[in-house]
């Protein structure tokens, strides 16, 4: 299947348009609900470690760098790709699953349409170029959440989060970031677009490929999280 | 020109054609009748690529299409229309959209040419100025007859219609049957069409197509169908019991 949604497009405007639309759905309708759980994760995180952390002797200010790694390291990617299954996922498995069902991608197969390329293929490119920019996003918000909770409640002092926030920066955590961003991106996205595509029967059945698209693609996010996480992330 | 040649085909362990062999000819609207579950719509999906036979070949003129690579496939594909039973009309693109859309795809016309080409076809179909208009603003007619425009704009040679009347009433559906005959009139288009149409088979039907369990039960033309001597045709013309009572009254 891959090999035909990489194959050449049938016309390459309409393949950008496709791509533009995809890309303004994924990115700017997922902001939202991606700022939302960023910044309860940053809060929370830096909660949980306060409270952890509280009667040992490991300085206040680790909790602005904990709450840096573990956003850049697992939070931001993870987290926000396994939520991003459920919304963008679902909606992809749904909006094919309803073209097969409407006859939409038969009529389009007829015309000589490649409907793998024109349908799959900008919304696999489409999650792969916008969801590492949200997660990005997802990790700057996370970062100001965790200052949100502990700075303003006078758990920590502003110089003590941004000293944290400075102390022991591994550059290369930010490219571990990316690069699980991009495989689960593409996991999501091809996952879904699969179940979709081949959807069989009426609404119940479309009804249980969104669910199995989501539940197939956080199943897997999370394997390809441990094995990231070996391969690149043990020393 | 079309032909299908032993066509077999089983899902599973049912065989749901079992050696259909028929000419659909160029010019023409050529019928495929039979009762709900006899086979037709496999057999129109396997003429137009959707499904492959298990046996059997399919001829495009001098084209193999069962022997052709996935590129020469999408050429000749470009040579196909196809009028869906839903219509299959793209919900979120408005009428224009939708009839542009195979231009589109396929064509470098300009944005002008490509607007003078749909209201050409609009008004073909008797729906000048609803460009604007989107699918769920439409009648089941409209939408039909959208349809055909959206399946004519790219001048098929090989019309494919899947039960053009289905969900229509009596007169909507003789303008629908009108159209695609005058449309494949004009245009020596090869049509086939996939009916349970009494009407359509007395008013359109060139040549016909009788599939029963499987098999081709009866080929011919419409002249021909009142007087054949097929038991299974006589009883699936005259399956209502209006007909069945107009039969015996004419008898007497």
């Amino acid at each position: 299947m891959m090999r035909l949604v990489i194959s050449r497009p049938n016309r390459f405007s309409m393949f950008w348009k496709e791509l533009v639309r995809q890309m303004y759905d994924i990115g700017i309708g997922s902001l939202v609900i991606v700022a939302l759980i960023c910044i309860f994760i940053g809060a929370v995180t830096a909660i949980q470690f306060n409270y952890q952390l509280d009667g040992t002797l490991v300085p206040k200010y680790y909790i602005g760098y904990i709450v840096r790694d573990i956003t850049l390291i697992e939070m931001a990617p993870t987290i926000t790709c396994l939520v991003l299954a459920g919304k963008v996922g679902s909606n992809m498995a749904s909006e094919l699953g309803g073209m097969r069902q409407k006859e939409h991608i038969d009529a389009m197969d007829i015309m000589g349409v490649n409907t793998y390329n024109f349908l799959i293929g900008p919304k696999v490119l489409g999650g792969v170029l916008v969801i590492p920019m949200l997660v990005t996003v997802g990790g700057f918000i996370s970062i100001i959440g965790g200052y949100l909770a502990s700075v303003p409640t006078g758990m920590l002092s502003n110089e003590q989060y941004i000293q944290g926030l400075n102390s022991f920066f591994v550059p290369f955590n930010v490219t571990l970031m990316l690069i699980k961003a991009v495989v689960f991106s593409y996991i999501l996205t091809s996952i879904s677009c699969y179940q979709g595509y081949y959807v069989k029967g009426g609404s119940i059945e479309l009804g249980k490929a969104s669910t199995r698209a989501v539940v197939i693609s956080d199943i897997a996010i999370l394997v390809a999280d441990y094995i990231l996480a070996l391969l690149l992330a043990t020393k | 020109m079309i032909r299908a040649l032993n066509i077999k085909k089983s899902f599973g362990n049912n065989l749901v054609l079992k050696g259909i062999s028929s000419t659909f000819e160029s010019g023409k609207c050529n019928l495929i009748i039979g009762r709900s579950g006899a086979g037709k719509t496999v057999l129109l999906k396997i003429l137009v690529g959707l499904l492959l036979p298990d046996e059997g070949e399919i001829w495009f003129d001098e084209i193999n299409a069962l022997n052709l690579n996935k590129s020469d496939t999408r050429k000749l594909r470009s040579k196909m229309g196809m009028l869906f039973q839903g219509s299959a009309l793209f919900d979120s693109m408005s009428v224009e959209e939708n009839i542009r859309f195979p231009l589109d795809m396929f064509t470098t016309m300009t944005y002008k040419e490509k607007r003078a080409r749909v209201d050409e076809c609009l008004e073909r179909v008797d729906l000048a100025n609803k460009n604007k208009l989107y699918p769920s603003e439409l009648s089941g007619g409209m939408q039909k007859r959208v349809g055909i425009a959206r399946a004519i704009v790219l001048k098929p040679q090989y019309l494919f219609c899947d039960e053009p009347n289905s969900g229509l009433d009596p007169k909507t559906s003789i303008v629908i049957d009108q159209l695609i005959y005058s449309i494949t009139r004009e245009n020596n288009i090869t049509t086939v069409i996939n009916t349970h149409d009494m009407n359509s088979v007395m008013e359109i039907g060139d040549t016909i197509n009788f599939i029963d369990g499987g098999n081709l039960a009866w080929h011919g033309i419409k002249e021909d169908v009142l007087d054949s001597d097929s038991e299974e045709l006589q009883k699936f013309i005259f399956a209502s019991p209006f007909l069945q009572k107009l039969k015996a009254r004419a008898e007497k």
